[in-house]
């Protein structure tokens, strides 16, 4: 198998791999992250979002063979509960999760996406968001914490 | 103290993440741990200090003793264990607060550890909004706390030589009331040791009025690691050695295993061994996309299914199935007083089969040796799901040992269980741990579906409009359940060979000894009289409530106020159409037939706060094309009594497309004393939001075969995209009164306030969950003809 060389959060893994294995199961078994879960494996559902090159990406159907030279940025990336990135902060503040195993999805199609539309008001935002599923419901507080984050990073 | 031997994997991961040892071996006795047991190395480290400290793998801790609730390090750290689990709703910052407010200690300084057979005590399933009865009342942990201060006092007042009577504990000490200087703390009196005495059940609790930590919004402790994604789930749950199982499932309902080509699959990577017993198969393999790619691979042959009911004509099928009867109320006069009423109002509600839908399918992680099982699950009862592993495995239960690990949100009996099963049969199999994670399709064409209802309902009104007989007759469809000893309650277990709970039709139904108000049957407007007994929260007097339980297709199993939700959509509908019938106010009309004080209140605060328009329904003067507003009210008294909501909702229906969009909820919610205002809105906006998902797009659907709604496409669920009510929670406290549950009830009357909305704004009454564009617009259709 040939070997794919992977840039994840900063950090540079060299992996003996099948390159169709969706990139999911290389952060998750491989790398053993914990941000990027398994919730659907066909792009439905958000939970195995990463970003890639500043894009949010569902890695359950992504080859990791498609993103070896990409700068790849998991949940656990983005800030640690000492530091915390902004969006994240946004997160603890609004108290925006209840089980908390969708949040790879929403924070980060929310900040890749508030990246490149800076100026988004809250409709095109939840545009942005509409393929992305939280079953615990905690949209009211989501959508406020993502306001939030928008808001501060304009201000 | 006793010597450690730790295993190389153990030291390792301990050394990596920082521990040493001194983290966990402060106790002699009680188990006492001073760091965090959410992370890989707490794990193992809670496992070596069980084994240093001589607790034997499969203790099961004694409920009477107050050291299996308890542990005060030398540090002064507090170690709480509870039988209740985090699922996502905030039970772990409430229990930590309920244990800083009864001790007296800052909740900086307590460690809680819940849900492992071999540590905490059992208090059996996490559900049914019951936790916060369980351990807030006088029982539990919060018995426990009491205890533990009250012993402390005891113990400081013997050392500081002052009565008990002048003593104060605080802060993690006792001190002398009026001089601080004089105290001791509650490391120096026990730190470090076991208390060694039974549960007092007379300790006196604090009283909300003198609550620090209870009461308070306190932000929950989990978020952070959560959204930075620190956080260990059992998806992440890796162990030294372990495998990747993948299971098969049948292609359709009923289908039998005929055959294995394990040559199908001959030469592929990693692929260890194909599993099989009685109509189960699965696939194990190194890594888990090696299991899913030889899984899809295997050449499987089945027989056909055993056929499944006609999907659209199913609540008529359920209406001539041999069923188990039961009789909530019958006051015996029913037939007559209809009979002389001034008018009789008819209507059948139906409600489909709904999941749980959790977003990550379920996972397990089981390490089956010959003499230890290890289990690692996100199931609601650890305690249950020992025994039936034990079952499943055909071994003693005190071999088994489960640890709760947190998985997604589960809602009530998703996979979690099942999950199980699977993992632990595999790693029976090849001798190895093996970690399963379901399918979005295994998890959602297999779980255990909330139930299908239909209920006919009539009332007799006299010529003012009062009703002076009520009359539910209601038919139910489940299979399977929680699988308590019996793996066969669960898809997986089943398919292995094991029975479900068999089903045994009864009829008719045996009189009533005493009003049940369990599941909402009867509606909260009669009175509910068996005996000499009245347990009903209404007036009226004249009233009959007959269940019939049929047996399902499908497994079932409790779903997020489960029967409650089904009943309470059909009761307040009901309600709704009567009072549109006599053209008074829905919620003047409610309030003239109740008499449970505390649905009184939530009704008439929900009024206020949403400032409801008084007038019937429907509403005047909306046009018949475009988008209509109206409102609706719904309200319940969650099984009768276990937490109490009234809501009023404001719907815009599209009525061109269909489209309905809740703009606007006021929930007023009484669930006792408040014992984490954030805590508590956070639930009752994600119910209520859960419940207008299930009202408008959730629906389980199947073919002659097998079920068709298996993953997001086929079974549709609100988005983050899509417009979500302003919400407005008004809390009622009740410093007085009891703990009761709260996770559910404000989901229970979604339904029912969406229906009366849509009723209010166009004239047109849906009987039917889900509330689709297409059902929408078919019953507008047929008002304009
Ligand atoms: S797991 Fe990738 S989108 Fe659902
Ligand atoms: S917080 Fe549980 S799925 Fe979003």
């Amino acid at each position: 198998m040939p070997m794919i060389s992977l840039n994840v959060n900063g950090r540079r893994h060299t992996l003996d791999l099948d390159p169709q294995t969706p990139l999911l199961y290389v952060l998750s078994d491989d790398l053993e992250l914990k941000g990027p879960k398994f919730g659907c494996g066909m792009a439905q559902c958000g939970s195995c979002t990463v970003i890639a090159d500043g894009k949010a990406i569902r890695s359950c159907s992504t080859p990791v063979g498609t993103v070896a030279n990409a700068q790849i940025t998991t949940l656990e990336g983005l800030g640690t509960p000492e530091k915390p990135h902004p969006i994240q902060q946004a997160f603890i503040e609004e108290q925006a999760a209840q089980c908390g195993f969708c949040l790879s999805g929403v924070v980060l199609t929310a900040k890749a996406y508030l990246d490149q539309n800076p100026k988004a008001n809250e409709t095109q935002i939840r545009q942005a968001m509409s393929g992305v599923l939280c079953r615990c419901f905690t949209h009211t507080r989501m959508v406020r914490a993502i306001m939030k984050y928008a808001q501060g990073r304009n201000a | 103290m006793n010597p450690l031997n730790l295993t190389p994997d153990a030291s390792e991961a301990l050394d990596r993440e920082g521990f040493s040892r001194r983290h966990f071996l402060k106790g002699s006795g009680a188990l006492i741990v001073g760091f965090s047991i959410t992370s890989v190395a707490g794990r193992i480290g809670l496992e070596t200090a069980l084994a240093a400290q001589g607790a034997p793998a499969a203790a099961q801790p004694n409920p009477g003793q107050l050291d299996s609730w308890l542990a005060i390090g030398a540090d002064g750290i507090v170690t709480a264990y509870t039988g209740k689990c985090e699922l996502g709703q905030g039970l772990t910052t409430v229990q930590m607060q309920l244990v800083a407010e009864e001790l007296s200690v800052p909740m900086q300084r307590v460690r809680l550890i819940q849900c492992d057979t071999s540590i905490t005590p059992n208090q059996g399933t996490t559900s049914g909004a019951q936790s916060h009865q369980a351990n807030f009342n006088k029982a539990g942990l919060a018995q426990a706390g009491a205890t533990a201060r009250q012993a402390l006092l005891r113990l400081g007042s013997e050392r500081l030589g002052v009565p008990a009577a002048q003593l104060i504990a605080r802060d993690g000490a006792i001190s002398v009331s009026g001089d601080a200087s004089r105290r001791v703390t509650y490391a120096e009196l026990v730190g470090g040791r076991t208390f060694q005495m039974l549960i007092d059940a007379s300790a006196p609790r604090k009283h909300p009025k003198e609550w620090t930590v209870m009461g308070q919004p306190v932000a929950r402790v989990d978020i952070p690691s959560l959204v930075t994604a620190q956080a260990e789930f059992v998806h992440n749950v890796r162990v030294p050695g372990m495998l990747h199982g993948r299971p098969v499932r049948p292609p359709a309902v009923g289908a039998t295993l005929q055959g294995v080509d394990e040559s199908s699959i001959a030469g592929m990577p990693g692929v260890v061994k194909v599993v099989t017993q009685k109509n189960y198969v699965g696939v194990v393999a190194e890594k888990p996309w090696q299991a899913i790619q030889a899984a899809a691979r295997l050449k499987v042959s089945w027989s056909a299914g055993t056929g499944l009911p006609n999907n659209a004509q199913y609540y008529d099928y359920m209406r001539k199935q041999p069923s188990r009867d039961t009789l909530v109320v019958d006051s015996g006069d029913v037939d007559a007083k209809l009979k002389s009423a001034a008018e009789v109002v008819r209507a059948t509600y139906m409600y489909p089969f709904q999941m749980h839908g959790s977003i990550g399918s379920s996972c397990a992680v089981a390490d089956v040796q010959n003499d230890k099982t290890t289990v690692w699950a996100a199931s609601q009862n650890v305690y249950a799901l020992r025994g039936s592993t034990a079952t499943l495995l055909g071994v003693a239960p005190d071999t088994v040992r489960v640890v709760f690990t947190r998985g997604s949100g589960c809602y009530g009996i998703n996979g979690a269980d099942a999950a199980t099963f699977d993992a632990a049969l595999m790693s029976k199999v090849v001798g190895k741990p093996v970690r399963v994670q379901l399918s979005r399709k295994d998890e959602m064409a297999w779980e255990n579906y909330g139930l299908a209802f239909v209920v006919d309902q009539q009332v007799g009104l006299d010529a003012q409009g009062n009703i002076i007989a009520w009359d539910y007759e209601g038919w139910s469809a489940s299979r399977g359940g929680r699988p308590g000893a019996r793996p066969g309650n669960v898809a997986s277990g089943f398919h292995m060979g094991f029975e479900p709970a068999p089903f045994q039709p009864l009829r008719p139904a045996p009189a009533p000894t005493e009003f049940v108000g369990d599941n909402n049957t009867a509606p909260s407007y009669v009175a509910g009289r068996v005996g000499d007994k009245q347990g009903g929260a209404g007036t009226v007097a004249s009233e009959r409530v007959l269940s019939h339980r049929i047996e399902a297709p499908f497994f079932n199993g409790p779903l997020r106020a489960p029967e409650q939700l089904q009943n309470t959509f059909a009761h307040e509908s009901f309600m709704d159409e009567i009072a549109a019938r006599v053209k008074a106010d829905p919620v003047a009309y409610r309030l003239k037939h109740l008499s449970d004080p505390r649905l009184i209140d939530v009704v008439r605060s929900a009024a206020k706060t949403s400032a409801w328009e008084t007038r019937p329904s429907p509403k005047p003067g909306n046009r018949r094309t475009g988008v209509a507003s109206g409102h609706g009210f719904a309200c319940v008294a969650r099984d009768g009594g276990n937490g109490w909501v009234a809501m009023s909702a404001d719907v815009d229906v599209n009525q061109d497309n269909g489209q309905v969009v809740v703009r606007r909820l006021t929930i007023a919610a009484d669930a006792g004393p408040i014992s984490n205002p954030n805590g508590i809105r956070n639930q009752l906006e994600g119910a209520a939001l859960h419940g207008i998902s299930r009202s408008l797009a959730e629906e389980v659907t199947w073919d002659d075969q097998k079920v068709t709604s298996f993953d997001w496409q086929t079974y549709r669920t609100l988005t983050l995209g899509s417009v979500m009510p302003a919400m407005q929670i008004v809390l009622m406290d009740r410093p007085d009164a009891a703990a009761t549950g709260a996770g559910e009830t404000s989901i229970t009357a979604v339904a029912a306030a969406i229906g009366n909305a849509i009723f209010d704004a166009t004239g047109v009454r849906l009987r039917q969950v889900p509330f689709t564009p297409e059902r929408v617009k078919a019953a507008l259709a047929a008002r304009r003809t």
